[in-house]
């Protein structure tokens, strides 16, 4: 629980610094005029982006969790590593490589190059989806070994880790689709950059989300590993 | 004049006038009546769905009641629909009524009236977040009906009992249980994503954070801990699908099952409590904290005084929520921890009762020489004082490990998490609405009635829970079936058995007399106009009653002033609306009844 913990001890931070600002030399019991000076019909933050991070908030605090709950497993007596699969690494590299694109498309998106916004989201995309089809391979190939998700406590959290970082790169396509169609029905240039760079987010959101699984799942010197390449074969 | 209001990034005016086109309009009766995206409806729908389910827990409790008063004389009571009733009452009250309640019902209602918003931020989705809540309960309903039952596993659903068969509902009832929950906590991250973004995004012009009514800080913080801790729900609901479907060992360890070696080995059940807690403990506060700022605004408008130490009520409801993630492993001292963990978790416990005491103290304070008004939800406001000290109090019983090891699991406990969660945030419902259903159907509830209902409930509810502490010193165990064969368990506790029973029944029909009252005055009551309490929030300025879609008319609101602007000396009516500018204060105007109501 200790990773949850300080997730949600950083997350504290941040809401009582926010928290101090609202409050701090406030008197909220002398009325006066309404503060006229705020920009009206302005928004600083787009809601949809204030949204995103909040959600991003709820995902991570989803995936400490199941980090946690991994951490707390590992301790007992029958954990046995299984063979780090090779493909993990490409997938990895894939992953990165779609979130740079993502950002090459908010970049675009600013200068208003239409087409480069297309390219980056196209390669993004794409590269997403073979990250999914690499990651799909990688489960058929520990199955084909003779891993499969009941095998051991490690397998289980294998499959339910990479299934559940999966389900949100899937969910992230589905957003992925609604800014090429904004994009391909020339929606407003505005409309198009706010969607792509909450698009990049969540990208980034997920590269760092699978890094950070990669790192649990597979290195030994954190001591948390799942995969291991057997030492003897 | 001249005193700083703090404006953030976060902190947003919108324009005064929203143009027709930005407020989605609903085509068909359908659209608007049933698929509605408009939030006042949606928590009417919440409201209507909890309470209905909640009813049916209601009976489970009854009938769990009979069993315990009069056991063995009941044919359609056995040890395994015993365990069924005890599962599903504490299940549904918990998720299922108290938190859909609080958030979708109150929360969806509230939120963009009390802010100054025209509707949530994304009503498409806030609509969904309704439909998948409702889609968890039917789930649940249909576990009643599958083969097996629902699960009798206890609402903490702890493995490996909870997926052995010889528990009830092992087969079907757990699972549907479990997708159950993970879909309550999808459609409830739907919302909670609205009730958060539309607090931070969609206050109108004026409205500070601090200038917020405490509910709207409750129900805020609430949300806030509901979207953190559900999800440790949901991580062990997966987990526990998977050990139970496909056969892993998350929380399953090597064991016998009737004589055979089962396949699963090395799980942690521990584990699954450690997960289950963290949601668990936090959940007390996803339902204590709209109940705290709901109280706080009945008690400051209808004692006509301002709230006392407004800023320290805030901070409160923040330190309270950041410590319920530090204490989960209290429900835990006797699955045999690591004592220095327990002491950790005893110290961390009591921590939680300073900002507690902070606000009772604060709730008492406001009473103290204000212009009490004995009205329907006052009464109910001031019985959740006392019911929540009593819970509270035995609360720093169970958090100290030595004292909590002879209760755990005894009827101490029942008596405890019943006082300081079930009763005190009931009556708080209670008070709430009859506070705020002038507002939503434009007709008051009746008051004699409602009189009634209240000394019946609080009476009753001491009648029920008072004693059952005795029972638990005595060592009656809890979610037993019959208890036979023990000496130490006198006779007398047995009568008192009894008279828990009768009054359980008695508490239980008086809320008929509720439910009647609400359909009643729904076409008898008396039209309530606009602003029947005299109240200074928003949602009392409208001006149409019940508010219309969109809320505000035209023009939104802007707001001078904080909101419990009661009783200010010098100033004629006892109360200032928020939305009353500086310079008209004096005139005094907004005292006569307004027109346009349904009145």
């Amino acid at each position: 629980m200790t990773i949850t913990l300080v997730f949600l001890a950083f997350l504290m931070g941040v809401v009582v610094f926010w928290l101090f600002r609202q409050s701090i030399n406030v008197q909220p019991w002398v009325a006066q005029a309404a503060a006229q000076d705020v920009q009206v019909g302005v928004l600083a933050r787009p809601t949809a982006k204030i949204t995103l991070v909040v959600f991003l908030a709820v995902a991570t605090s989803l995936f400490a969790l199941f980090i946690s709950a991994y951490a707390m497993r590992i301790n007992y007596l029958d954990w046995t590593p299984l063979p780090e699969p090779r493909l993990l690494t490409w997938n990895t590299a894939i992953l990165v490589v779609a979130s740079v694109a993502m950002q090459w498309a908010v970049i675009s998106a600013r200068r208003g190059s239409v087409e480069g916004v297309r390219t980056g989201l196209g390669v993004g995309g794409g590269l997403s989806a073979a990250f999914i089809v690499g990651q799909l391979i990688v489960w058929k190939q520990l199955s084909d070994a003779g891993y499969f998700v009941n095998s051991s406590a490690a397998t289980g959290f294998f499959y339910l880790l990479t299934a559940v970082h999966g389900v949100h790169v899937l969910g992230g396509l589905v957003a992925w689709g609604r800014a090429f169609t904004r994009l391909a029905r020339k929606d407003p240039p505005k409309v198009v950059t706010l969607s792509v760079e909450l698009c990049a987010i969540y990208w980034h959101f997920l590269l760092a989300v699978w890094i950070a699984l990669f790192a649990v799942l597979a290195s030994p010197a954190l001591g948390l590993a799942i995969c291991t390449t057997p030492a003897a074969g | 004049m001249s005193t700083y209001v703090a404006h953030d990034e976060t902190d947003y005016a919108p324009p005064a006038e929203v143009g027709e086109v930005e407020l989605y309009h609903p085509k068909t009766w359908l659209g608007q009546y049933v698929f509605s995206q408009d939030a006042k409806i949606i928590a009417v729908q919440y409201a209507c769905t909890a309470i209905g389910i909640g009813l049916v827990a209601l009976v489970f409790s009854w009938l769990m009641r009979l069993q315990l008063a009069w056991p063995n004389e009941f044919s359609f009571i056995n040890p395994s629909n015993y365990l069924q009733f005890v599962s599903m009452h504490g299940m549904i009250m918990v998720i299922y009524l108290l938190t859909a309640l609080f958030l979708g019902g109150f929360g969806n209602y509230l939120i963009p009236l009390m802010v100054g918003a025209r509707d949530m931020v994304f009503p498409y989705v806030n609509m969904l977040s309704y439909w998948i809540y409702l889609f968890a309960v039917l789930l649940l309903v249909a576990s009643f009906f599958v083969p097996g039952g629902p699960t009798g596993a206890g609402w903490t659903l702890y493995p490996p009992q909870a997926i052995l068969d010889g528990t009830p509902g092992a087969t079907w009832g757990i699972i549907l249980m479990l997708v159950s929950l993970a879909f309550f906590i999808i459609g409830f991250t739907m919302g909670g994503l609205n009730y958060v973004v539309t607090v931070l995004q969609a206050r109108t012009r004026g409205m500070t954070m601090m200038r917020l009514p405490l509910t709207i800080w409750g129900i805020f913080m609430a949300t806030i801990l509901a979207l953190l801790a559900f999800p440790a729900l949901f991580v062990s609901a997966i987990m526990m699908i998977l050990d139970l479907v496909l056969g892993t060992s998350f929380f399953m360890p090597a064991l016998v099952n009737k004589g055979q070696q089962a396949a699963h080995q090395g799980g942690s059940p521990i584990l699954f409590q450690h997960l289950f807690w963290f949601f668990g403990h936090p959940e007390v506060y996803i339902v204590a904290l709209p109940a705290f700022g709901i109280v706080s605004d009945l008690i400051s408008t209808h004692a006509r005084k301002n709230i006392f130490g407004y800023r320290m009520m805030v901070w409160a409801i923040l330190i309270i929520g950041g410590l319920s993630f530090i204490v989960w492993a209290h429900h835990m001292y006797v699955s045999g921890m690591n004592p220095y963990f327990g002491f950790f978790f005893a110290t961390t416990t009591l921590i939680i009762a300073v900002p507690t005491a902070i606000k009772v103290y604060n709730w008492v304070l406001t009473l103290w020489r204000g212009n009490i008004h004995f009205t329907v939800p006052m009464l109910f406001a001031i019985g959740f004082i006392f019911t929540f000290i009593n819970g509270g109090l035995t609360g720093l019983f169970l958090g100290n490990v030595t004292i909590d090891l002879p209760l755990s699991d005894t009827m101490f406990v029942v008596a405890h998490f019943h006082m300081v969660m079930a009763i005190a945030p009931i009556l708080v419902v209670f008070g709430a609405i009859y506070h705020w259903y002038p507002k939503i159907t434009g007709r008051m509830l009746n008051d004699s009635w409602g009189r009634i209902h209240f000394w019946i409930s609080f009476v009753g509810s001491y009648a029920i829970y008072y004693p059952m502490h005795y029972l638990g010193f005595m060592g009656v165990p809890r979610r037993y079936y019959a208890i036979t064969g023990t000496n130490f368990i006198p006779e007398s506790a047995h009568s008192l058995n009894v008279a828990i029973t009768v009054a359980a029944l008695i508490v239980g029909a008086a809320q008929i007399l509720f439910i009647w009252n609400m359909i009643h005055s729904y076409f008898r009551g008396k039209p309530s106009g606009p602003n029947p309490w005299n109240a200074t929030t928003l949602e009392w300025q409208t001006p149409e009653t019940p508010p219309t879609h969109g809320n505000f008319g035209k023009t939104l609101p802007a707001v001078y002033r904080w909101p419990y602007d009661y009783s200010v000396p010098g100033v004629g009516p006892d109360y200032i609306p928020q939305n009353i500018p500086p310079n008209e204060v004096a005139k005094g105007a907004w005292a006569t009844p307004a027109t346009g109501s349904a009145a």
